[in-house]
């Protein structure tokens, strides 16, 4: 069953639990109270935050093996991308909410629903990038190759890979941020993430500080890993910089 | 697939129950959501295209454009909404300002790195002509830069469409989200139904903006076969 979703207004009288250190800011609910934060660092925020960070690892790093598989064997087989394109399109269409509840049934209300679910919002954003990125290589370069005696083998990985590598770093980028925005709305289904402090805030009046907290840890979790992942490109590409100068 | 059947017989009985009081129709809460989303894209719209369009016109602001698009994608939507919650309460207009703010960078991107990849030389052909910086850039620009507004409208229309159910979460009712979130009431068979009526509108609005696409698209950009676009700048979705 997925968790009760809270009707403000219609929960009837709320019993607010603040959990350790309630400060006169606290009972008041002003707009955000440091001391609740450093209370409740450890106990609440930061395990919800350890949470989404593996949730979105797992989901990120699963569908990427998928979607490159995809990605060769459509690199490979032209036949088979209109098809892996459309299922792709079709489980990114179906809204995150519907798609967690419909896994409760068939898998139950775990982190295998969970991952299922971030997985599938993954596939498109990656097996477009990885073949664009692949695609985009170009018939001189592979010409050479050809001309240096590679075989289909070693031109994939020393001269298409590498090349393709910008679109794939910037799929995984957009891969991993749109992960970690869904990975909001798993505590529907599974107590892990970031989400589940929201929900409880959401719940008590609500709750600001630990509104703002919880959620500006998601968008500065986003942005963080959207910056490393910047640098990661940086590091594996270092001829892109000589280029764009 | 019992369910997906029994979801077929929740949308010919148009979100009924039996045995539970009149709730909101299936069709009354589908166009709600239509039109929810209909008012926050166009203002969405609205905002970008010319913004998107004149700072790839200038070539200017690049890192802007781009990083709009960037720091919109990190915004979840229910983080969005629940915000909005603290600052105004939950109404409409939080929903709406949220669509806004979630549609905004996906087209803004889209429409400056269109814009602003358009050959030099055509545009300056178009100034050798006599034409002006406007004519220029309705002329020549915006024809040219058609596919890629037109990706970043459809990302945001799925957008929009999407975040209209997870406003539920957080409290607004009035959409295919109060089915979606309201599983005891509804029953799994409405929850499908809800989301392929969800699904339905995003795929119907990708599709109309696809054939409004072809539409707008010069006659000589058609025969071009339909390249795959790295999702650099596409696919932002944070439902």
């Amino acid at each position: 069953m997925a968790a009760p979703i809270v009707q403000l207004g219609v929960t009837g009288p709320v019993i607010p639990n603040y959990g350790a250190g309630s400060s006169s800011c606290v009972v008041h609910n002003h707009f955000f109270c440091a001391d609740w934060v450093g209370h409740n660092w450890g106990p609440v925020l930061w395990p919800a935050l350890r949470g989404h960070v593996v949730l979105t690892l797992v989901a990120v790093a699963i569908g990427f093996v998928i979607s490159m598989t995809l990605a060769l064997a459509a690199h490979r087989y032209r036949l088979l991308e209109q098809p892996t394109i459309l299922v792709t399109t079709f489980l990114y269409t179906i809204p995150s909410l519907a798609l967690f509840e419909l896994l409760v049934a068939p898998v139950g209300a775990n982190v295998y629903s969970a991952e299922i679910a971030l997985v599938s919002y993954t596939l498109l954003i990656l097996f477009r990038n990885i073949l664009a990125g692949l695609r985009e290589v170009p018939a001189e370069v592979m010409d050479a190759a050809d001309g240096m005696g590679m075989t289909r083998t070693q031109s994939l990985l020393r001269v298409e890979l590498p090349l393709a590598l910008p679109a794939i770093v910037a799929g995984i980028r957009i891969a991993v941020v749109t992960t970690i925005a869904l990975a909001t709305i798993v505590y529907t289904i599974y107590d892990a993430g970031l989400g589940v402090p929201i929900h409880t805030a959401l719940g008590e009046g609500p709750f600001k500080t630990e509104l703002i907290a919880a959620g500006g840890l998601t968008v500065l979790l986003a942005l963080v890993a959207d910056g490393t992942l910047v640098l990661v490109q940086r590091l594996l590409t270092p001829w892109a910089q000589v280029q764009r100068s | 697939m019992h369910e997906f059947v029994d979801a077929f017989r929740f949308i010919l009985h148009d979100g009924a129950v039996a045995g539970q009081p009149a709730l909101p129709s299936l069709g009354y809460l589908t166009l709600q959501t239509l039109k929810i989303g209909v008012i926050g894209l166009a203002i969405s719209l609205a905002v970008a295209i010319p913004i998107g369009c004149w700072l790839g016109h200038l070539h200017r602001g690049s890192f802007f454009a781009i990083n709009t698009g960037n720091i919109g994608r990190a915004l979840p939507s229910l983080v969005l909404l629940a915000i909005g919650d603290v600052f105004l309460g939950l109404g409409l207009t939080v929903v709406e300002v949220a669509l806004v703010i979630l549609a905004v960078p996906p087209v803004i991107t889209n429409a400056y790195l269109g814009v602003d990849g358009v050959e030099r030389d055509l545009v300056d052909a178009a100034r050798g002509m006599g034409m002006g910086e406007l004519e220029v850039l309705r002329r020549v620009e915006l024809p040219l830069a058609v596919p890629l507004i037109s990706a970043g409208v459809r990302i945001a229309s799925v957008f929009v469409l999407s975040t209209t159910t997870i406003a539920s979460l957080a409290g607004f009712s009035g959409s295919l989200g109060d089915i979606i979130a309201n599983q005891a009431s509804y029953r799994l068979e409405g929850v499908v139904a809800a989301a392929l009526c969800v699904s339905a509108l995003a795929l119907a609005a990708d599709f109309a903006f696809g054939a409004l696409q072809l539409a707008v698209t010069p006659h000589g950009l058609r025969r071009r076969p339909p390249a795959i676009e790295p999702d650099v700048v596409t696919g932002l979705v944070s439902q």
